[in-house]
């Protein structure tokens, strides 16, 4: 037991010893939070488009000021001809153009029937079809007050309740999951250069003459990295508290208990990198390239699990991040007790005993 | 020239040899991009719905069927009460949560009008904002049937005026988003290991002390640093090179524009990735130091490219920022000419910028990297 404290004294002095690692550590967590807090949305705003008009009457008008009038879109151009349409797009800037057709009020007053084409640019077909329905939404609302006069004769109305985040804001999705992005890459990235720099540098012959266990030593490796990830989630749920107004309906010490395991798995899964591979350079590969994007896109972070094809939503069960997601919002968000995230909470704990036991098995005390 | 060529040689080689490296370089980014590319679906479908039916009688059930007959909602779930459903939400069973109250249909029969309650979990704002469209919809499309089908009663009324819109969708009809997330993937895989390698790189002589034999020797600063940057460069439109043609065979992606364009772009854009890692891999002591900071930008430059989230709904401030962004150039570029057949007129701003990032970028590394230590 002495010695095991011994070897963490000694992980300690060399973390704390690297003042620009250190400074690295906790600087970049934060910036990265404050930035991506504000800055990622996946609604839009102030998208541009361009009108074609063909008849420019009233309806049009008030249609195109509704348009404008939205913080959704501004309208960039009017252009004249079918042809522009092409040109415009090209250039990038317009996302979509409406095109109202010839006589539109006349046939909308006539035959109570008319037509508008929303062209948009769907080389990137999530935003075009955001923009499609939201145009949608708009027209939908005029067309209502054209019908204010009519009645359908039996009538359901849905009462709906947006809960949890009645705002619809997205920080409010945001803010958990570049949360767990941060915390699960820098831990990954901590510990699973750990054993390989001791390989590199030579010190690794020195630890395993002297009488420490495998588990000891990967324990050991992890323990200091616990306390330092602690004080950077820490430090990113004040922010997300204070800066981002994150509501916690639940408990903060279950939050804080889920954050120390979820933390404990990836640090668990850097060493388990560290143990297999021979150099730094290898393990810093496996743990960004191999983990940073699938983190980010299968995590549900971004985009909804549900909605990915079946074999995808099958892998996304072993990213850790998937479930830490899952349990922060629940706790933060919808305010659940432990009886609800159970289950989360025993795969996490599974996964952290998995990378470990791996880790000390994988762990060769011998040179080669 | 000679000294060039043999540094490039010996980093080929380091390369090479490192049989541990090999299938991170050149076999996981492309894993990955067959298989990631498939996930990044904004699309909102198959929604966990269920519901609570107090009413039990056809109406009721026949504006059930309607939810289970959609495209959208396909995992139904039947409450016996509303606190059942509501621990289901809790427990993310289940996300959109509909509520017919007792007396239904005998009060709409009656009252020629009746409420309906809808609950969403809105934690997703955007998807919740789709999924309360869907269900508007059904029960619009319910309510103009509802009096001809279900109570047969014959249909007079006032013709309401209709706006119809119709959807285009350019360049891509289908709403195909693997058109888009492919080529926009491969940029990222692209970028991610030519900068993490070339980030790593000069620091790691560094750590183990190699770099101090190269110091001592006449090799000019510029030469070691084109001998530093040529293999990754040839590394990087290596990997391009491969990921086009999957994107091609597996996902049939269209390549509509210029393909030499395409490489013009990519040549110069890989330049300015190299720079960033260099400099990075000159002002670090440790290949940890540089790989935190490697990270550090490259989850800044994928989160703000454009590509998963648009640019044009981030604060002013953010979108600034974003302009010195050399992915949402490449994003924009990729998406440009591969799928709208875009032209060197049309890409000018963003290879001109691009250039001028490179020039800055290596002239930086060239200068930041000393001899003496």
């Amino acid at each position: 037991m002495k010695r095991f404290i011994g070897f963490i004294k000694k992980e300690y002095y060399h973390i704390f010893r690297d003042r620009r690692s250190l400074f690295i550590l906790f600087g970049m967590p934060i910036a990265q939070i404050m930035l991506f807090g504000f800055a990622i949305t996946n609604e839009i705003n102030n998208v541009d488009i361009a009108i074609l008009d063909h008849s420019k009457d009233a309806d049009t008008k008030e249609i195109i000021h509704k348009i404008s009038a939205s913080k959704y879109f501004s309208i960039n151009q009017l252009i004249e001809k079918e042809s522009d349409i092409e040109t415009i797009f090209k250039k990038g800037k317009v996302k979509a153009v409406l095109s109202f057709e010839n006589d539109f009020s006349k046939n909308l007053n006539k035959e109570h029937k008319t037509t508008i084409q929303i062209i948009t640019d769907a080389t990137d077909p999530n935003t075009a079809n955001t923009i499609s329905n939201y145009v949608n939404a708009i027209l939908t609302q005029y067309q209502k007050e054209l019908n204010k006069d009519v009645t359908i004769a039996y009538q359901i109305i849905p009462q709906t309740r947006m809960v949890y985040n009645p705002e619809l804001k997205s920080v409010y999705m945001f803010v958990p999951g570049v949360m767990t992005i941060i915390l699960m890459l820098v831990s990954a990235m901590m510990t699973s250069i750990s054993i390989t720099r001791e390989k590199e540098l030579g010190t690794m012959e020195v630890l395993l003459v002297s009488p420490l266990k495998p588990f000891q030593v990967i324990v050991g490796k992890v323990f200091p990295y616990i306390f330092l990830s602690i004080i950077n989630a820490v430090i990113i749920v004040m922010l997300s508290i204070f800066i981002f107004k994150m509501p916690i309906q639940g408990s903060l010490f279950l939050l804080a208990l889920e954050s120390i395991l979820f933390i404990t798995s990836a640090l668990a899964l850097g060493i388990l990198i560290s143990t297999i591979s021979a150099t730094q350079q290898t393990a810093m590969m496996i743990s960004l390239m191999g983990l940073m994007l699938p983190v980010i896109l299968l995590s549900g972070f971004i985009f909804p699990i549900s909605s990915m094809p079946l074999p995808l939503q099958l892998i996304s069960n072993i990213i850790p991040a998937k479930w830490f997601i899952i349990i922060i919002k629940g706790i933060m968000l919808k305010g659940v007790g432990f009886q609800f995230i159970w289950k989360e909470t025993l795969i996490l704990v599974g996964m952290t005993v998995f990378f470990i036991g791996l880790s000390v098995k994988k762990y060769k005390i011998r040179l080669e | 020239m000679k000294t060039i060529l043999y540094i490039i040689q010996k980093e080929f080689k380091q390369i090479f040899r490192n049989k541990g490296m090999l299938p991170i370089i050149f076999v996981l980014p492309l894993l990955q991009l067959v298989i990631l590319s498939n996930a990044a679906t904004f699309e909102v479908k198959n929604i966990k719905f269920g519901y609570v039916d107090n009413d039990h009688t056809s109406t009721s059930r026949a504006l059930i069927e309607r939810f289970d007959a959609s495209t959208y909602f396909n995992v139904l779930t039947d409450f016996p009460s509303k606190a059942l459903a509501s621990a289901a939400m809790l427990k993310g069973d289940v996300d959109v949560l509909l509520q017919i109250p007792p007396h239904f249909e005998r009060d709409l029969q009656k009252e020629k009008h009746n409420n309906l309650g809808v609950t969403i979990n809105a934690i997703d704002g955007a998807a919740a904002g789709v999924e309360n469209v869907y269900v508007t919809q059904i029960v619009q499309r319910f309510n103009q049937n509802l009096k001809t089908d279900l109570f047969q009663v014959s249909d007079q009324q006032i013709q309401p005026t209709n706006i119809e819109s119709i959807p285009l969708f350019w360049y891509n009809e289908t709403l195909n988003y693997k058109t888009f997330m492919v080529p926009g993937i491969l940029v990222l895989l692209v970028t991610m290991i030519t900068l993490f390698l070339s980030g790593m790189n000069i620091v790691r002589e560094k750590e183990i002390g190699t770099l101090e034999q190269i110091n001592v020797t006449p090799i000019k600063k510029s030469q070691f640093i084109i001998g530093k940057l040529f293999p990754f460069w040839v590394i990087g439109m290596g990997l391009l090179t491969i990921g086009l043609l999957l994107a091609k065979v597996i996902f049939n992606i269209p390549m509509i524009g210029s393909l030499p364009l395409m490489y013009l772009y990519t040549s110069i854009y890989i330049l300015v990735v190299l720079g960033i890692g260099l400099f990075i891999s000159n002002f670090t002591e440790t290949q940890q130091q540089a790989m935190f900071i490697a990270w550090f930008f490259t989850v800044i430059f994928i989160l703000m490219s454009g590509l998963f989230t648009p640019i044009e709904s981030m604060p002013k401030w953010a979108q600034i920022i974003t302009e010195f962004n050399p992915i949402k150039y490449f994003v924009e570029v990729m998406r440009m000419v591969m799928l709208k057949g875009s032209g060197l007129k049309d890409i000018f701003p963003q290879l001109s910028k691009t250039l001028l990032y490179a020039i800055i970028m290596n002239g930086l590394a060239v200068w930041s990297y000393k001899k003496i230590s």
